[in-house]
């Protein structure tokens, strides 16, 4: 990206004895996967442009947990929690925003029980607000003629319920929005869930993905757009597999507006 | 002499109603075996579920189909059960129709039942050839298979006979009062039943009287029956369904429980001050074995989540695991759970009320690693549900036992986990990169 970013740590801003509007998490995919990177470059594009004061944790951070949670131990999961809470509560954070539906579940639900109770707001909501209070405004022509169909990544939709968000935000590409049969509450998942994603699937005679792409492939999209780094891997991988990498295009909601801008 | 059916009746009524109160017991008592959790919380959201989602069939409709047939034969079952409470009083004291001092109430209420009646048996036709007929997906998966398909007809043949006599003892009833038949009080509508009465016309009063007395006796003695029969079949989801939408989770489907056993040890490890090599108290428990491996490892809720189940396959069909021809199905999660667990209340029985170990358990005996491990936990099935059961978290107990009971993960997994202690994150790249992607 040409742009240069301005990204500052926790660190920094207690250092210069300040305190940040919000704590942007960019989780273990936002951090070291080379897809889920632009992802992460394209939201702090948004923030910069909307002159968001935020800080990440950099090197502070570690994983959530979460993965392991769902793969069933409990015991790492909680060390995870407990050592990133002692981190947040250390620095006093009262917002957190995320890209990863993952760790937004298990911040907003799993980890007031354990003593960390923040505000968490999925990026697709945060740049919702932002859109509302003036604070992001954009043209939004480069989408004008494009058939964007956007998959309900399964931790925001039927996890958590947000259904509204990521699609009010798309609206303001001025592309024209197409659902899939299944979408919202019965929105079929893409197959990474629930440790999937680091795993060989199970014997059977389909991948997950490849079905989840004929979902999206049947509205007949240029743009399929999606909320979370594990479901952008797996469409990827689902588009190439139906052979529509040419035709067909995987983008975050955050990429989509960052290119608005 | 004359009151020998009065007796004979409130035998069948003390005998029915007792030994459902045994089967009763026996249903609380194993469900019981399960952990207890506390979920005296939310209860006016509570309340609201169980009235919107088991009062009001709002997950049933959902599917139009399906949840408009369900709702007429949930319907008939409500409302022609006012019908049985007359039986009753009737069959008790003697008399007969004794709420036609109703009069238009009465007719009206007669009337609304019969027409109900035809209802249920169109719908319970349709649902036959659904199962037997159409053969929807749902109904043929490998689960299904002998004992579930044939409870599921059992359950239709049933309904269908009792809504039958139902109207046979009207139709003869209507003939007799038309007849001016002594002690057949004129009294009632019969928009169905008189179509039948016509293939009655001719027929003596005596005959039409024991025509109507048959179709009235097996009619109640069928109902005693089919209460008695809910206990060994999937229709015991017609009671446990409102206690089971009542217990359902109120949280986001998301939300897993914390573990309170892990949380305790997780702060004994990070407390700087405890020692690590002190020796345990004397009193210590036995430390709480972690997931589940068998029923009695599960919650009581997740054990009568099993009970209520009444095998739809709705969840089944919406996981994406099973469409793409994995094993794991999560209906077969929850009829196992129910199998092993009347199978550890049979072995309780047989042993005084003493569980015996009998070297079986719910993992690898009915529920095998390979269904465990496809669940990709997106929550379609407990959505699904037109019930309140959540299939998702018994999976997960599962998984908990495997991994942190037998470190039993598939090696990938392992791999992915031993990142995550290294290095903070499930791939091995060192913490000190994680803002390399702001200069690249």
């Amino acid at each position: 990206m040409s742009e240069a970013l301005k990204v500052k740590t926790m660190e920094e801003f207690m250092a210069e004895g300040k305190q940040p509007e919000i704590l942007f998490w960019v989780g273990s995919a936002g951090s070291y996967d080379d897809r889920a990177k632009k992802i992460s470059r394209a939201f702090v594009k948004i923030l910069n442009r909307a002159n968001v004061d935020f800080a990440v944790l950099g090197s502070e951070e570690s994983c959530t947990g979460d993965v392991a949670k769902r793969a069933g131990n409990e015991f790492l999961f909680q060390m995870q929690a407990m050592m990133n809470i002692e981190i947040l509560n250390g620095y006093e954070i009262k917002r957190i925003v995320t890209c990863d539906p993952h760790s937004f579940n298990t911040l907003k639900n799993e980890y007031p029980s354990l003593g960390g109770s923040y505000q968490v707001l999925h990026h697709t909501q945060f740049i919702k607000e932002l859109i509302e209070q003036g604070r992001l405004s954009f043209e939004g022509g480069m989408y004008k003629d494009k058939r964007i169909t956007f998959h309900d990544p399964c931790y925001l939709g039927r996890a958590n319920s947000e259904f509204d968000a990521p699609r009010e935000v798309l609206k303001k590409t001025n592309a024209s929005l197409v659902e899939m049969k299944r979408s919202r509450k019965s929105a079929l998942c893409c197959g990474a869930g629930g440790a999937q994603m680091f795993k060989e699937p199970e014997k059977g005679d389909m991948d997950i993905n490849v079905m989840r792409t004929k979902d999206a492939l049947e509205t007949n999209p240029n743009i399929i757009a999606t909320g979370c780094p594990y479901c952008n891997t797996m469409m990827t991988d689902g588009i190439k597999a139906h052979e529509k990498e040419e035709s067909v295009s995987v983008l975050d909601v955050a990429e989509l507006i960052a290119n608005s801008l | 002499m004359q009151y020998i059916p009065n007796i004979l009746f409130v035998l069948a009524l003390v005998f029915g109603i007792g030994f459902f109160t045994r089967n009763v017991k026996k249903l609380t008592r194993n469900i019981k075996l399960g952990k207890d959790v506390d979920l005296s919380d939310n209860s006016s959201t509570r309340w609201r579920n169980m009235i919107r989602i088991a009062l009001g069939q709002s997950k049933m409709v959902v599917r139009p189909i399906a949840g408009l047939l369900h709702v007429i034969v949930y319907l008939g079952f409500i409302i022609i059960n006012i019908e049985v409470l007359e039986i009753i009083v009737d069959g008790v004291l003697g008399t007969h129709r004794v709420f036609a001092p109703l009069g238009p109430v009465y007719n009206f209420l007669i009337g609304s039942f019969e027409i109900l009646a035809l209802l249920v048996i169109v719908s319970v036709v349709l649902f036959w050839l659904r199962r037997n007929a159409i053969k929807l997906q749902r109904f043929i998966k490998p689960e299904m298979e002998g004992w579930p398909k044939k409870d599921g007809n059992m359950i239709l043949y049933i309904e269908l006979v009792l809504m039958c006599l139902f109207l046979t003892m009207n139709a003869a009833d209507f003939q007799l009062q038309q007849l001016d038949a002594p002690h057949y009080t004129k009294a009632g509508a019969f928009p169905i039943s008189q179509f039948i009465a016509a293939w009655f016309q001719g027929l003596s009063i005596e005959s039409l009287i024991i025509i109507e007395r048959v179709a009235w006796w097996i009619h109640i003695l069928g109902i005693l029956a089919f209460l008695n029969y809910l206990y060994y079949s999937k229709h015991l989801h017609i009671i446990l369904a409102f206690p089971n939408t009542f217990y359902g989770k109120v949280k986001p489907q998301g939300e897993f429980n914390n573990l309170a056993s892990v949380t305790n040890e997780v702060k004994l490890m990070m407390d700087p001050n405890a020692d690590p090599f002190a020796a345990p108290a004397e009193d210590t428990a036995e430390p709480e074995k972690f997931g589940a491996s068998d029923v009695m490892d599960l919650s009581w809720v997740q054990l009568m989540n099993a009970y209520t189940c009444t095998e739809c396959g709705r969840c089944t069909s919406e996981c994406p695991a099973n469409q793409t021809g994995k094993k794991l199905s999560p209906r077969k999660i929850m009829m196992d759970t129910r199998d092993r667990l009347e199978e550890v209340g049979k072995n309780m029985d047989a042993n005084k009320g003493e569980f015996v170990p009998d070297g079986k358990q719910l993992l690898d005996d009915y529920i095998s690693r390979e269904e465990i491990w496809a669940c990709t936990t997106c929550n379609a099935c407990v959505e699904a549900c037109p019930v309140s059961i959540d299939p998702l978290s018994i999976i997960v107990e599962m998984r908990r036992f495997l991994v942190m009971e037998q470190s039993a993960a598939p090696t990938e997994l392992n791999n992915m986990m031993s990142n995550i202690e290294n290095n903070g994150a499930p791939w091995p790249y060192n913490q000190m990169d994680r803002l390399n992607w702001v200069n690249e």
